[in-house]
């Protein structure tokens, strides 16, 4: 078989730092140290080396340098580290030394990653977990990378296949040892809680997964109502900066504005729209408040802005959960509350109200991105496959009274589903679980 | 002087009499080699055919018009469709057979069979000539020759026989083993493996108290194995039922130790399903009483097969805890249970034809592929014998997928996947387990065997007969209709939503049935039985048969999409080191056997796809 190559790559980031570390993973690991540093340190303690170039002539720099003999590495291959001091120049005359070994090559992007899972190191979910998490911009978008990354989801998953082993093995064994008096004939009996229980776990599965995809890509924050409310002077307040143009024409905004912010560690995206009316004759600002009405209904969070000065004629086309009264310092402070208790009074020039709406605002966010305890399904392939399970399951539920094989056939069919996300579940391991528990052998 | 013959066929077997059969109606001139000719079609365990999975495979060979189910038929003396409470797909039909009766018929089949000579002679080397097997020796001397040589040589490789601490060499119990071959098999780089098997004891009818014994009677009338046979003539008997007690267990467990299963004497393993009594007794230790079923072993033979208490135990323990049981407290004991021990090919060294892929011209079938059961060695056998003698003629070899039939899943489980135990059939390996029917075997096969050259005329005649049948009455199912009111005025429970329902329709519906169809339109109550079973599975299945149809498009996509046989695995350096060792291991010839390595994605199969397709300029050497 072909050795494959021996990588390399600058771990930290690129850029001046008071360290860098450059990472090697591969066969050649050991050699490499050797030749560039000299005796190899104990595994798994820095030893501290000077690092000359393969002639001997030049030394590169002083460096603490790693060695950890796989496979018990993050790859799972040998792996060496060079933690050098953090100049980009000292790096690249590293690399140039490295280059010169054989069948040494410059690691691309997500190959230490792909030969940890190539040498079984992480699970798939593992791997797409780490994706996550390298890419996170927000603090619970890396708390759910990190709780799949460190096998939780894994762990959930596995429970739903031994769950659906378990149905499998009853229901085949009643079939294929029909003749053997420990086959409990009654095999549906014991099956139907089992895929009761599981098609309750997956349907809760699947509701948070709609919450974690909604903290993995960012909750979509939309600010509409009717036009000239000052909405977009609203976006500016919560991005901070002048995202938004802001004048004091009815109709400024023509298309949807867009902005991200970390909003106390969790994504926000925040659109400012076109302002809605019953009617226009004008068709730039028509098509924006069509595409109002478009991002509405995909929105999580709704804010819903009036203003004192500005005739409702459209209301909200759905559910909002925030109504906030802008230019609040318009009006007299005792008439704020007589004219409607359930909008939050603000005004945007005045600063009035922007604490208790920042307040509600949190209390929103923080209801939309909890996740509890509950399993995390964030891939769409995850969520198609465990939509196409449940709906198995309940096709088998339905099938009861028909004969045994067509509802076996139904579970059969959710495992195969199933296995796309948790792993195949194999004859030779449905065999297994029926001869460990069951007493087989006429 | 050296004979010539298109194919040989080594061992008397299940699967030496359905090879060397195949091959002489495929037209080859067939030669069965065998110690004994008395012999051929000994059933050597338990005298029985058939079962889940097993019956499924009877009616595969005998759609192919193999000889099992008819000599079956002929033989068998109690017949039980198993599984009669659930559906056609995973009913199968099993008997108890006479086993002279079996072993005549046998007998007189294969020595009318035109084209196929009987050799009376031991077997104790291969000709290889340049690489490729061309012949045998036997220990007299006699040379025969042959373009394939089919080896089916069951527990006789290396055969070790334990009975407590005792040791003998042999292939059946005062038979000799064949030692040679297996020696030639690993000079020529085979990997060979030792697996375990085991049989109980026979007792003395004349000596157990039948009358303290639960009966367990056959069905009546008898469903026979065989799309040929209309009626079992064979007269019926009945089984009986005993069991263990608490003074076997304890007997047992007191002795466990000189079981050469516990003492280390044994190293082969055996299979997980038909485990000892004393594996039984140990493992399941919470089990206070295990069935044992008394076989008859013949019409007019006193000796019965405990079904259920298999051992290696010395004898003088076997002679206790047997006479520990309920009616056989003083039965005699003919001859003792012993494991037997023996050699073994990898299957996975085969090619889907059977054939050794280190040694053209060797195809194997049977045991020494790994496998138990006579109806599993039956199979393989007709499909080696086939293709020996297609190879003979220069012909393509006959291949069996996973959706033609239990064959072709067996087959298939054996060469992609190998045995870590005697590989024995169950319904739970087929995936289209739906589709592939005992009661369908000949739709699904007959025609396949005509094309492959091994179907005779009288098969032919009545299968066409029979599918003329089950159009017409398919027609007439989906022709054949009533509105949801005419529906309801018959007293049946349908929707009332105005729409028709054809009666097939309405057979689906679990209110209604065939029987009720049957008795709006008598010409359904007309049908004969096997067309009524067919439209109730049409029914019972439709709502399953598309999915199935597509799955298995697929699979055939797939196996249509061969893979260059020197494709270097190692190369593809974007799949596991681990799928990269197995896919080297297992040479898949097609994308699909490649799609069912164990631990292969759909990431996987791509990166091989690419590979394949990639310019061979292009290709890292």
């Amino acid at each position: 078989m072909i050795e494959p190559e021996t990588i390399y790559a600058l771990s930290s980031g690129l850029g001046r730092a008071g360290i860098a570390v450059v990472r090697v993973s591969g066969p050649q690991a050991k050699f490499i140290v050797e030749a560039v540093a000299g005796p190899l340190p104990k595994p798994r303690l820095m030893g501290l080396r000077q690092l000359k170039s393969r002639d001997g002539l030049e030394v590169i720099d002083q460096a603490l340098v790693l060695w950890m003999p796989g496979p018990s590495t993050v790859t799972g291959e040998d792996v060496a580290e060079f933690h050098v001091h953090g100049s980009p120049v000292v790096v690249s005359r590293l690399f140039v030394e490295l280059a010169k070994f054989e069948n040494v090559r410059p690691a691309e992007a997500g190959a230490f990653t792909r030969r940890a899972f190539e040498n079984g190191r992480m699970d798939l979910l593992e791997v797409e977990g780490l994706a996550d998490l390298l890419s996170a911009n927000t603090d619970s978008q890396r708390r759910l990378a990190m709780r799949q990354f460190l096998g939780e989801a894994s762990d959930v998953y596995e429970s739903w296949r031994t769950q659906l082993l378990s149905a499998l093995a009853l229901l085949e064994a009643s079939i294929d040892f029909v003749e053997e008096d420990d086959v409990v004939a009654r095999a549906w009996k014991q099956v139907r809680p089992i895929v009761d229980n599981l098609v309750v776990e997956l349907a809760a599965a699947l509701d948070s997964a709609s919450r974690a995809g909604a903290v993995r890509d960012g909750l979509r924050l939309v600010i509409a109502g009717p036009p000239n409310v000052g909405k977009s002077s609203l976006l500016n307040k919560l991005v901070g900066r002048d995202a938004a143009i802001v004048s004091a024409l009815a109709g400024t905004t023509r298309d949807v504005v867009e902005a991200a912010i970390d909003f106390e560690g969790v994504a926000l995206l925040l659109a400012d729209t076109a302002g809605l009316r019953s009617e226009t004759t004008d068709e730039i600002e028509r098509i924006g408040m069509n595409k109002t009405s478009e991002r509405l209904r995909d929105a999580d969070i709704v804010v819903w802005v009036i203003a004192p000065d500005v005739a409702d004629e459209v209301g909200p086309n759905r559910a909002v959960d925030l109504f906030v009264l802008n230019k609040a310092d318009m009006l007299k402070p005792d008439s704020i509350h007589t004219r409607n208790d359930s909008f939050l009074a603000v005004s945007t020039r005045t600063g009035l109200g922007m604490t208790a709406l920042f307040d509600q605002l949190r209390e929103i966010v923080r209801a939309r991105s909890f996740l509890g305890n509950q399993a995390i399904i964030v891939r769409d392939r995850h969520i198609v496959a465990v939509k196409e399970t449940i709906r198995l399951l309940n096709e088998s539920l339905k099938n009861e009274g028909r004969p045994l094989e067509v509802i076996a056939e139904d579970v059969r069919n959710a495992a195969l589903a199933l296995g796309s996300v948790t792993g195949r579940i194999g004859v030779e391991d449905l065999l297994g679980k029926i001869f460990s528990e069951f007493c087989i052998g006429k | 002087m050296d004979r010539q013959f298109d194919v040989i066929v080594v061992g008397g077997g299940h699967a030496g009499c359905e090879a060397a059969a195949a091959s002489a109606r495929f037209g080859a001139r067939t030669a069965l080699v065998t110690h004994k000719f008395v012999t051929i079609g000994e059933m050597s365990c338990n005298p029985a055919i058939g079962g889940l999975g097993k019956g499924h495979l009877v009616r595969e060979i005998d759609a192919l018009d193999g000889l099992m189910g008819l000599v079956a038929d002929e033989a068998g003396i109690q017949f039980r469709l198993l599984n009669r409470s659930k559906g056609p797909a995973v009913r199968g039909p099993r008997a108890q057979a006479d086993r002279k009766l079996y072993r005549n018929a046998m007998q007189r089949r294969l020595s009318n069979q035109t084209g196929l000579e009987i050799v009376e002679g031991a077997v104790f080397a291969l000709i290889i000539q340049d690489d490729r097997v061309v012949g045998i020796k036997t220990e007299d001397g006699r040379h025969l020759r042959a373009a394939a040589v089919v080896l089916t040589t069951g527990t006789f490789l290396n055969g070790l026989i334990h009975i407590g601490e005792q040791k003998i060499p042999a292939g059946r119990v005062g038979e000799a083993p064949a030692r040679g071959l297996s020696e030639q098999m690993a000079n020529a780089g085979v990997v060979l493996g030792r697996l375990k098997t085991g049989t109980p004891a026979r007792l003395d009818g004349k000596t157990i108290n039948w009358k303290v014994l639960e009966e367990q009677k056959g069905d009546e009338p008898p469903v026979p194995f065989s799309f040929l046979t209309e009626k079992i003539t064979t007269p019926q008997i009945s089984c009986f039922i005993t069991s263990t007690t608490a003074q076997t267990h304890q007997i047992i467990a007191d002795n466990i130790e000189r079981s050469p299963l516990y003492s280390g004497q044994i190293t082969g393993t055996g299979p997980r399903y038909c485990p000892s009594i004393e594996d039984k007794i140990h493992r399941f230790k919470e089990k206070n009483a295990h069935q044992v079923f008394l076989e008859p072993e013949g019409l007019d033979d006193d000796t019965v097969y405990p079904n259920g208490i298999s051992t290696s135990l010395p004898e003088d323990v076997q002679e206790a805890f047997i006479h520990s049981m309920p009616g056989l407290e003083s039965v005699r004991i003919m001859r003792p249970g012993y494991a037997i021990e023996y050699d073994h090919v990898d299957p996975r060294e085969l090619s889907h034809a059977l054939e050794l892929k280190r040694l053209p011209g060797l195809y194997l079938a049977g045991q020494i592929n790994g496998t138990t059961g006579y109806e599993e060695a039956a199979a393989q056998g007709l499909v080696a014998g086939l293709n020996a003698a297609r190879a003979a003629g220069g012909s393509s070899p006959a291949q069996f997928d996973r959706a033609d039939g239990y064959l072709g899943v067996m087959i298939d489980d054996l060469v992609m996947r190998g045995v870590a135990e005697p590989y024995r059939m169950f319904t739970s390996r087929a995936e289209y387990r739906l589709a592939l029917r005992a009661d369908n075997a000949d739709q699904r096969l007959t025609e396949k065997g005509v094309a492959l050259g091994i179907v005779q005329t009288p098969r032919q005649t009545a299968y066409a007969e029979k599918l003329e049948v089950l159009s017409h009455s398919r027609k007439l199912a989906a022709e054949i209709s009533l509105t949801s009111s005419a529906a309801a005025k018959l007293g049946l429970r349908v929707n009332q939503d105005g729409q028709r329902r054809t009666a097939l329709d309405l057979i689906a519906m679990p209110d209604v049935g065939l029987a009720k169809v049957a008795e709006i339109w008598p010409e359904f109550g007309a049908l004969p039985a096997y067309a009524q079973e067919a439209l109730e599975a049409d029914a019972l299945y439709s709502g399953y048969m598309d999915r199935q149809n597509s799955e298995i498009a697929s699979l055939r996509r797939e196996e249509q999409f061969s893979i260059p046989a020197g494709t270097d695995y190692a190369s593809i350096l974007s799949l596991s080191t681990e799928l990269r060792q197995k896919l080297t291991r297992v040479r898949p010839e097609t994308l699909g056997q490649a799609a069912r390595i164990d631990g292969m994605t759909p990431v996987g199969l791509a990166c091989i796809l690419a590979h394949v397709r990639k310019p061979k300029s292009r290709q890292v050497a």
